[in-house]
């Protein structure tokens, strides 16, 4: 679904990303695991067209490079990004409407705002509340609710398991596991905490220091030696 | 008397107001103090003019001519002064703006001529007295439009798609982007908004005072800036607010205080509310991000 294509980024004289090349294919979830600093992050805002980059990235044949970024969300790759970045002045209601700032369906987004209130009751009972007011799994389960508002095909999630108490890790990632079980939603998903990311995805990427340094069926990732001596903390 | 220069501060309030707004608007996207805001006010106000004694329009007419224009004026100044600077240091942008306004001033001499202009009397002004207040006819009409431009400007704001698209870019773009917003179009919006509004202050002035000349957005500019970083820097109800409190305290304080002073009110007024509130009336603490 997804082809990125020997990629560079860099900021100023940083060089972010080299020559990175991985994929992922529709109905899968893949990760990108690595440490603070990989490039992890820089490749979804790379998708995003949020940073300057070259090389190739293709979705479903389509280069991405050549479009800006509200165009890509209108391709149906929506991208979740670090620290949720909600709207905090705005209703929770009102984040969602954002999430679907594109779409003319009005059915359909009625449709998929009741989806998102049954995956994240939490949400509904504090629609009228301000974004900001929100307790963090509760701003990351909105950040995934609006982007699911946007009718995602392909959905990039940067850490979403960052800073929250591990039952609300639990709670969102299982809910991304049913996601995908039901609807067939492809999901990227860049992580830092190696573990549970594994224990989600069908495949993964180890990225270091920009480019991919190890790859495989997650499951097998799991016990590979490099991978739990460098990012699962056994010795 | 007190009465008579509390409505010539209301009506004067009304005007800084209006100004005001537009700086704060365009603060708020894309946090540039637009420093041709004040030309663009001056503008407004000649288009006007030219609209009423070129054109032939009735006043109304008129200055919705002049506030298009000023919206075009606004866009095509986003477009080429400073959105390829967009990404560059913001002191490049802030030199950028302080070109723009010259130019502005220049372009009003050659096309103008540097000589003030009267404007014509377009109504009968009659005074009115509600129990003690004495309005005049302009002054009231400065009011009145004031009202219905700030409500409008509210309801775009808060409830059409493209105002929650604005508070969206103001408080993140790079999110904004991420829901599928076209964030250029969000700032020409904006431009055009708020040079609109400035428009109409300019030329309610002209109407006010029966003068337009190309210097004449200077100084109430300045003061229009200091009503909106008094009233918090960003915030809409705050510029009105902030425009408000110049403008009352600016009449009455010339009236009795001394109105050599009149101009040096709206810094002492900024210095004061400053020392309070560092971020303003309605200001919110800026978070710095490490």
């Amino acid at each position: 679904m997804l082809k990125v294509q020997g990629i560079d980024v860099y900021y100023g004289g940083i060089h972010a990303l080299r020559d990175l090349t991985f994929e992922i294919p529709a109905g899968k979830i893949v990760t990108l695991i690595g440490s603070n600093g990989a490039g992890k992050s820089t490749t979804l805002k790379a998708i995003s067209n949020l940073v300057k980059c070259k090389g190739q990235i293709l979705f479903e044949e389509e280069n991405l490079l050549a479009l800006p970024s509200e165009k890509i969300v209108g391709k149906g790759v929506i991208h979740v990004p670090e620290g949720r970045r909600i709207f905090t002045a705005l209703t929770v209601e009102e984040n969602l409407d954002m999430g679907s700032y594109l779409r003319k369906d009005k059915d359909g987004v009625a449709k998929d705002k009741e989806f998102v209130f049954k995956l994240f009751p939490r949400l509904k009972e504090r629609a009228k509340q301000l974004g900001g007011t929100l307790s963090g799994g509760e701003q990351q389960m909105l950040a995934i609710g609006r982007a699911l508002m946007s009718k995602p095909r392909l959905l990039m999630l940067d850490e979403p398991s960052m800073g929250l108490a591990p039952i609300v890790v639990q709670e969102i990632f299982s809910a991304i596991a049913d996601l995908n079980k039901t609807t067939g939603l492809t999901v990227l998903l860049v992580e830092q905490n190696a573990n549970i990311a594994l224990q989600l995805a069908d495949y993964a990427y180890v990225l270091e220091t920009g480019s991919i340094t190890i790859e495989g069926e997650a499951k097998a990732l799991l016990t590979d030696d490099r991978v739990r001596k460098a990012y699962l903390g056994e010795a | 008397m007190f009465m008579e220069h509390l409505s010539n501060g209301i009506a004067l309030g009304s005007i800084y107001a209006l100004t005001a707004i537009g700086y704060t608007m365009v603060y708020g996207i894309i946090r540039l103090i637009n420093f041709a805001h004040g030309d663009l006010y001056m503008v407004g106000a000649f288009l006007t003019l030219t609209a009423i004694t070129i054109l032939n329009l009735p006043i109304a007419a008129a200055m919705l001519f002049g506030m298009a224009g000023a919206a075009l004026f606004g866009i095509a100044i986003a477009k080429f002064a400073y959105s390829p600077v967009f990404k560059a240091p913001r002191i490049s942008l802030f030199l950028s703006a302080i070109g723009v306004a010259i130019f502005l001033e220049n372009f009003a001499m050659l096309v103008w001529g540097p000589e003030t202009q009267s404007f014509p009397e377009v109504m009968t002004n009659k005074i009115y007295n509600f129990a003690g207040f004495r309005m005049s006819t302009i002054q009231i009409i400065i009011i009145v439009v004031t009202i219905v431009l700030v409500s409008v400007l509210s309801y775009i704001v808060k409830y059409t798609k493209m105002g929650k698209a604005m508070r969206c870019v103001s408080q993140d773009m790079d999110t904004a982007r991420l829901m599928g917003i076209n964030t250029n179009r969000v700032v020409y919006f904006t431009f055009a908004l708020g040079s609109a509004l400035g428009a109409t202050a300019g030329a309610l002035v002209g109407m006010y005072y029966k003068a337009v000349f190309p210097m004449m957005g200077f100084v109430p500019g300045l003061k229009a800036f200091i009503s909106a970083v008094i009233g918090g820097i960003g915030s809409i109800p705050g510029a009105m607010i902030g425009g408000m409190l110049m403008g009352v305290s600016e009449s009455l304080g010339a009236a009795y205080v001394s109105s050599g002073y009149r101009d040096a009110i709206a810094f002492v007024i900024l210095i004061i509310v400053l020392l309070f509130k560092p971020t303003g009336i309605l200001g919110k603490t800026m978070k710095e991000k490490v």
